[in-house]
């Protein structure tokens, strides 16, 4: 594997709009050629290396790169857009979008992450030292289709709406979450390991949600279903089992309705 | 204005009976004319199909609705966006394109003339604005009647000079151009929790059944001598079994007869036909009634029809079907939005992806092309995708594609994963008929211009019309090597002039042209009571004053044409 360092050198004025930083942009490209790929600032084109020191050529093919993303990048934006392969490894804290469209590959954000991280995500695996930012692994604004597969870590706090319309995946959250979980989900699991607060699992579908800390305001629309034994993420314990949302839609399965899962643990 | 000449071009008109015959086209002063001087400009064309600037009958391209779908789904902005180019402003959307990219595209594909199909009469200003701010092709818009309250209690009473007199002081106040009915009577019954799903269900309080509603409305067009038929998107739309219904609604034409100054010969236009051809009881045995709709209007030369194509998209359905929409939340599960219109009309938007893995969206599109292909008279079968319902009016060149290759549906079919559902549910396996240039010239040109009332004035390349003029490349001569290049010749033209100026070159936008809002400008004799009734109703109901309501002057119509009619 042969890895790019991109260091900022630069600073953006404004936002920095960096959907070509990926292995799949990089893939089979030079030092100086992917210094030359555009960014955005504003509404104007830029090349990288406006902003940016790039040392290292790019592997063959997007699974043989690896990126190393150092210096303030606060105010980028669409770090690993669309990546399906290879490996990012981002050392500071970075904007909206990270890894959003991924369907594979690795990024590491050794930071906290802004909004939208793994927007509609399809596979791969992120994995965030800080904290998220609001909408984590959810839907693109107005879409249905949320993150469908792959798997994300957030080793701090996550912010709101997370796994919004979420299709399939696993969302982990080591810290607390903000107001609304897994909202219009149809699938996938989001394991929360501190608190929540409100409206977890809101017009839910199916899928499962885990809460090991508490939750401040149950959804009206879930449903005591007793206590079961759970071993989560090589946790074991009793949780306590709701059905819901009881106000939506639930398809049937062999005669069974399909009611979305929250799990907490007592 | 400067001069062209296009010279040595393959030429379809059917106008005048040019069936690929290399001839030279001649522009002057924004006209086809005889003879141009020797210092007009010269473009070759040698190799190319030449052809009318093509006519859109029925689309969704401005007003309320499409607007409520632009704002409701940012995803279909999504990676779908173009820079500013040369002379092109930036643009957005896929199968709700924002106002500029719409112009855009139709220009490209060699359009030049397209009719939004539905405007409430209470936002026609907000559908002018739209249409102002869509570039290079003339628009017209039709205002729709069909659960109106004033057409239900004139028509009650069976007062067709009184409903006239409405339709004309409609028209002029909303800029319109012709008489839209959608789902007549269902969607106003729909407000009563109700829907009218066959001809002879009573709208209720109105007490008048949708038979009555389109009955009424034929005669009072055809009193006024418009230059559009009635225009119908008939009652029971998209369900399993809807075909008798059309053919119910179809049947309402017998005994009348076009009474216009225009040329146009049918009295009704059923529109995006598709959608109003299903047998069947339920999804699991839908099946295909195209024959039976086909061979009724082969049959009866007052009917003129076009598809509504589906393209296999991911799009947005947009009606004035309000009911429909709310049913088809109910089956997809899709966001829905709806916008209620006071005593005119509602409309509804909802998302639908027709996907080739789903037997009734295969079955659908088999439907297209079986009305297509099995319509006898290309003067009289449009191509349309009903935009954005069917699919976006970009996929024009697929559906030309489709209908001028065997090769190409067969294809098609091989690929849809219930390949057999979709072939013992429609005879579309059956049909090898493909497509000529010149049917195809009747089918997006001569035949909408003449439907609309406006074979005069363009769909043709005789001297005298709007010189609106597509050059493809697209070598007739040649055999197809690949069905894909037809697609490919006819998403691109090589030359486009808008009256006369150049817009289009290589496919690139080369000039905005000199963009007009068509509207019929209806004369009647003064009718105090009509008069009195649009005044009380402002008084009673309407939530806006009608010295708000009116579409006028430069703001909203700043370059007008009027097609003038005298029903004194």
């Amino acid at each position: 594997m042969e890895t790019v360092t991109i260091t900022m050198k630069n600073l953006p004025a404004l936002y920095l709009e960096a959907d070509n930083v990926s292995p799949d942009a990089f893939a089979g490209k030079s030092a100086a050629q992917i210094a030359d790929l555009p960014v955005y600032e504003g509404n104007g084109t830029y090349t990288l290396d406006k902003y940016f020191e790039v040392a290292g050529n790019a592997g063959a093919t997007a699974a043989d790169t690896k990126i190393i993303v150092k210096g303030d990048v606060s105010k980028v934006k669409y770090l690993g857009f669309k990546i399906s392969a290879g490996e990012m490894i981002i050392e500071g804290n970075t904007d909206l979008y990270v890894g959003a469209w991924m369907t594979g590959g690795k990024i590491l954000a050794k930071g906290n992450v802004e909004a939208f991280a793994a927007t509609a995500m399809k596979g791969g695996e992120l994995v965030i030292e800080g904290n998220a930012g609001n909408y984590l692994g959810a839907a693109y604004r107005g879409d249905w289709r949320g993150m469908s597969g792959g798997k994300i870590l957030v080793k701090g706090n996550a912010g709101s709406d997370i796994g919004m319309y979420m299709l399939g995946g696993e969302i982990v959250v080591n810290g607390n979450v903000d107001v609304h979980v897994a909202t219009h989900a149809e699938g996938g699991k989001v394991i929360i390991k501190g608190n929540a607060k409100s409206k977890v699992g809101g017009q839910m579908v199916e899928g499962d949600i885990y809460v090991f800390g508490s939750i401040d305001i149950m959804m009206p629309g879930f449903k005591p279903a007793g206590e079961v034994d759970l071993e989560v993420e090589g946790v074991k314990g009793k949780f306590a089992h709701f059905i819901g949302d009881m106000g939506e839609r639930h398809k049937k399965k062999k005669g069974q309705v399909i009611y979305a899962n929250l799990y907490k643990k007592i | 204005m400067s001069e062209y000449i296009i010279k040595n071009g393959h030429v379809f008109d059917p106008v005048q009976s040019i069936k690929g015959d290399k001839a030279d086209v001649a522009i002057s002063d924004g006209k086809i004319v005889d003879k141009v001087s020797p210092s007009a400009k010269v473009i070759d064309a040698k190799g190319k199909t030449v052809m009318a600037g093509a006519v859109e009958i029925h689309a969704h391209i401005a007003g309320p609705k499409v607007n409520l779908g632009r704002i409701y789904r940012p995803e279909d902005k999504l990676f779908t966006c173009t820079p500013t180019k040369g002379m092109e402003r930036m643009g957005s959307g896929n199968s709700i394109p924002s106002t500029f990219k719409t112009g855009y595209e139709y220009a490209k594909m060699g359009y030049t003339t397209a009719m939004e199909a539905a405007m409430p009469p209470m936002f026609s200003r907000h559908v002018h604005e739209e249409i102002r701010d869509t570039p290079i092709i003339d628009e017209g818009a039709f205002p729709v009647f069909g659960n109106n309250w004033f057409v239900m209690e004139y028509l009650k009473n069976h007062e067709v000079e009184n409903t006239a007199a409405y339709i004309a002081w409609m028209l002029r106040a909303t800029k319109g151009y012709a008489v839209k009915v959608v789902n007549p009577g269902g969607t106003e019954a729909w407000a009563w929790g109700l829907n009218c799903l066959t001809v002879n269900d009573p709208v209720p309080y109105f007490d008048i059944t949708p038979a009555e509603i389109v009955k009424g409305l034929i005669e009072a067009n055809e009193y006024l001598g418009l230059p559009h038929s009635m225009h119908i998107h008939p009652n029971n739309l998209g369900n399993p079994g809807c075909y008798e219904t059309t053919l119910d609604t179809l049947k309402l034409t017998e005994g009348f007869k076009a009474k216009n100054k225009f040329g146009r010969e049918q009295v009704m236009h059923l529109t995006h036909a598709q959608f109003h051809s299903y047998g069947g009881t339920t999804w699991g045995d839908f099946e295909s009634k195209a024959k039976e709709i086909t061979d009724y209007v082969n049959k009866n030369k007052n009917i003129t029809i076009d598809t509504g194509q589906v393209t296999l998209d991911e799009t947005t359905t947009m009606t004035a079907d309000g009911p429909f929409e709310h049913h088809l939340t109910g089956l997809n599960h899709l966001k829905w939005a709806n916008c209620d219109v006071e005593l005119e009309t509602a409309a509804g938007v909802v998302p639908y992806i027709y996907s080739p893995n789903i037997s009734v969206c295969a079955i659908q599109w088999a439907i297209g092309l079986e009305i297509a292909l099995m319509s006898k008279d290309p003067m009289r079968c449009y191509i349309t995708t009903d935009h954005p319902n069917a699919g976006p009016f970009t996929r024009y060149p697929r559906v030309i594609k489709w209908l001028m290759s065997a090769k190409s549906r067969e294809a098609q079919v091989n690929a849809f994963k219930h390949k057999d559902k979709v072939l013992a549910a429609t005879s579309l396996g059956t049909l090898d008929r493909e497509i000529s240039l010149y049917e195809l010239a009747q089918m997006t040109r001569a035949g909408p211009a003449k439907s609309l009332g406006l074979a005069a004035m363009c769909g043709g390349l005789k001297p005298g019309m709007d010189a609106d003029v597509a050059v493809y490349d697209f070598n007739p001569e040649k055999p197809v090597a690949n069905p894909d290049d037809i697609e490919k010749a006819f998403s691109r033209c090589a030359a486009v002039f808008k009256c006369g100026v150049k817009v289009v070159e290589n496919g690139e936008i080369v000039g905005t042209g000199n963009k007009r809002t068509l509207w019929v400008n209806a004369k009647v004799k003064d009718n105090p009571q009509v008069m009195r009734d649009i005044n009380e109703k402002f008084l009673k109901y309407y939530s806006i004053t009608q010295a708000n309501y009116e579409s006028l002057g430069h703001h909203f119509v700043p370059n007008p044409f009027a097609l003038e009619v005298d029903a004194t």
